[in-house]
């Protein structure tokens, strides 16, 4: 065996950033495969005319209305959160505990509001998955981001129990949820556009 | 920033697989619930290998049944899942696993890190990858899978394909936080060894085209549960949705971390400093572009008609996703030969060697190949032609992945494999991939449909080419066999290898043969992309 020369002490790892942004960029290449196979079928279905005239893709099935009070209410909220998962951050760098604590709090608050918000989704465009090819599409996107909420959420508690519970130290678990939290709702605009807006 | 980490993630278990109070149970315990890298890789490897021989023998299969156009060697029924189990196997079971495992267990001793970033992670990725694995191969026997005549056991393949490739997505994650965050001090990305850089690049490139792959299992399962929408997720449709991801040229992009096993075989062996370091880098990540094709979802047609406009439109999608990623493997081809020549091969393993540099050469041969496949004009689209370039490409990555491995050992499991055993073993591997694959070319040029057993005639004789897929296919799956035989029969055989048996230049060869729980005393400082080279006094070149 070599005897190598020892290495000075070592330099933080920020390995759970690191971490946390392939994860980001995998799920973003996850929802960006499943909104491209949307808007392929989309793209391919036949053109209607629109109540203005212009011709538009008759991709959304009769019977089906978009309720877009709650699904701009989930994109204000998530990005609300973001707010909140960052101030979590700040707080955490100046020692400040009471404001991780009530920024991870309102931000676990703000994520199982998205997730009440999109169930309230659920039940007001009232879906059957049966219907057809659109209507297993919606609930395959949708239903995939409900989970990632709700991951979402379960990590911003986590976080905050072990922040909380002592371990002040280890700032980088919080700027972690802070980045899932911009990761998210990235992911939710895209959804939220190209599901609830463009249609 | 270069950093090292200062913890360990071995949990309650020692190296040895043994708590107090050791015995079988115990041991048995500690390689179940092991964070180690090694054992990891160690478990990943071996299960890989079982998958991958199994597979080779299915390949066999195939072409008899090819052989025979009536269809009477395996049920007619069954024949369209077995094909589909094949493609599906040998990327996610045997290829990709493999050299993954490779690169848990050796990758971190490159970096002069303590242990794999997340190493629970990436046991967790493990054991969801056998179980999605276990669960794929039984979807297929319970009549599942593409074309599944049992609905339910359809779902059951969907699902478990895409658990499958949630562990492989997660193991990947932990390789490439580990080259990120845990190299040793002064071992900058550019002088990291070559398996680590081509770990990097291989990894991210999965992170980035399995996921698309998972999105489409998810949409093509939830539709398949509740509509089965003809054209999208029927039965007998959702392989021309999820195909992408079996086929060119995605396999491309699986087979990246091979480019890193021959490079740093062929560095050791030349016993020298490489000096179109730089050239590999940029070859790997040439061959990354192939990412870019894949999650296009879909094949870039080159039609060559119409007007100077309409061609351009189709050459450069065309060009950019099928032809640079030819340059790639070329490039790392051609500086492992420059190493080869100007150096003095000496001590390293020739197997290693034979494996590693075959492997890579019809890992080149399947990439040049897979270009043609997009061109209309040839007609080779749905032709067995797409199954042979896979078949070079990958089982040219599976055996430069066994090179990698034999290279390795000692520091896997502290014994070489026999040199006089495992040589004969490169050259039967490489000539079953060759005839594995190559008579499917021909094939396709002469318009035998993929995946079909039977229905197919034409002028050049359809029963010698298929009979030469046959033999390649034994002849894989014997030398897959072979490499674990020789493997396990090294732990009791061969004697114990010295810490640094081939005069090696990176730093897994500083520490001791196998590597201990932490791989290092202390932490190593690296000047240069050889820094055992630097403290050998009285080489030429250091």
């Amino acid at each position: 065996m070599h005897a190598l020369p020892a290495a000075a002490a070592p330099a933080p790892q920020r390995r759970l950033i690191t971490g946390t942004v392939l994860a980001a960029g995998s799920l973003a290449m996850f929802f960006g495969g499943m909104l491209a196979v949307w808007m392929r079928f989309r793209n391919a279905a036949p053109l209607k005319e629109s109540s203005n005239g212009k011709l538009i893709a008759d991709w959304l099935p009769k019977g089906v209305t978009v309720h877009d009070v709650a699904a701009n209410l989930m994109l204000m909220t998530l990005v609300a959160g973001c707010f909140m998962a960052q101030m979590a951050v700040y707080a955490a760098k100046r020692k400040d505990n009471v404001h991780v604590g009530l920024g991870l709090g309102v931000a676990t608050l703000f994520a199982l509001a998205v997730i009440n918000a999109q169930a309230f989704e659920y039940s007001q465009m009232a879906v059957p998955i049966r219907g057809g090819v659109y209507h297993t599409m919606f609930y395959a996107i949708t239903g995939s981001f409900l989970v990632l909420m709700i991951v979402l959420s379960a990590y911003t508690v986590l976080a905050a129990f072990r922040y909380l519970g002592g371990r002040t130290g280890d700032r980088e678990v919080l700027a972690s949820v802070a980045l899932s939290w911009y990761a998210t709702t990235g992911i939710y605009i895209a959804v939220w556009f190209l599901i609830y807006v463009t249609k | 920033m270069t950093t090292i980490d200062t913890r360990t993630e071995h949990g309650a278990f020692s190296l040895s697989g043994t708590q107090a109070g050791s015995g079988g149970l115990a041991a048995l315990t500690g390689w179940i619930t092991t964070a180690d890298h090694k054992r990891i890789g160690r478990l990943l490897i071996g299960s890989s290998l079982l998958f991958g021989a199994a597979t080779f023998v299915l390949t066999a299969l195939l072409g008899l049944e090819r052989m025979d156009q009536n269809g009477s060697v395996l049920d007619a029924g069954s024949v369209g899942q077995l094909f589909a189990l094949e493609r599906v196997a040998l990327p996610f079971m045997a290829a990709v696993p493999l050299l993954l495992g490779l690169a848990v267990a050796v990758v971190p001793l490159q970096l002069g890190a303590r242990g794999l970033a997340f190493g629970r992670a990436a046991a967790f990725g493990f054991w969801t990858w056998l179980l999605g694995s276990a669960l794929v191969v039984a979807s297929f026997i319970g009549n599942g899978g593409p074309g599944g005549g049992d609905s339910k056991m359809v779902d059951l393949f969907l699902v478990s394909l895409g658990i499958t490739l949630v562990g492989l997505l997660v193991i990947a994650g932990t390789v490439a936080t580990t080259v990120l965050t845990s190299r040793a001090p002064g071992m900058t990305l550019q002088r990291v060894p070559g398996l680590a850089w081509a770990s990097l690049v291989g990894s991210v490139a999965l992170l980035v085209t399995v996921p698309v792959l998972i999105a489409d299992l998810v949409l093509l399962g939830v539709d398949h549960k509740y509509v089965r929408t003809p054209g999208f997720g029927a039965n007998l449709d959702l392989l021309g949705w999820m195909g992408w991801g079996l086929s060119q040229p995605a396999t491309i992009a699986y087979s990246l971390i091979a480019l890193g096993v021959v490079a740093d075989v062929v560095t050791t062996a030349s016993h020298r400093r490489s000096t179109l370091r730089p050239v590999f880098l940029v070859g790997v990540a040439v061959a990354a572009t192939a990412v870019l094709g894949a999650v296009t979802q879909k094949v870039q047609l080159l039609e060559w008609n119409g007007d100077a406009g309409s061609k351009i439109q189709d050459l450069l999608p065309w060009a950019l996703f099928h032809l640079l990623p030819i340059l790639g493997p070329v490039l790392v081809l051609a500086v492992c030969g420059q190493a080869l020549a100007a150096g003095k091969i000496a001590k390293v393993s020739p197997a290693a060697l034979g494996f590693s540099v075959l492997g890579l050469a019809l890992v080149a041969l399947g990439t040049a190949a897979q270009a043609l496949t997009p061109i209309v004009e040839l007609d080779l689209l749905g032709t067995t032609y797409e199954e042979g370039a896979a078949t070079l490409i990958l089982g040219g990555a599976i055996l430069a992945g066994l090179g990698g491995l034999i290279h390795w050992a000692p520091k896997l499991w502290g014994r070489a494999l026999p040199a006089g055993a495992t040589l004969p073993l490169a050259g039967l591997g490489a000539l079953g991939v060759a005839l594995a694959g190559l008579p499917l070319l021909i094939a396709g040029f002469q318009g035998q449909p993929a995946m079909a057993g039977s229905g197919f005639d034409y002028d050049l004789a359809p029963e010698v080419l298929n009979l030469l897929v046959l033999v390649g296919g034994a002849a894989l799956a014997l030398t897959v066999v072979g490499v674990i035989a020789l493997a396990v029969t090294s732990l009791v055989g061969e004697p114990t290898a010295g810490d640094d048996p081939y005069d090696g230049q990176t730093l897994e060869w500083a520490t001791t043969s196998p590597a201990p729980a932490d791989n290092f005393a202390e932490v190593p400082r690296v000047a240069s992309a050889e820094p055992l080279f630097d403290l050998k006094p009285g080489r030429s070149d250091a």
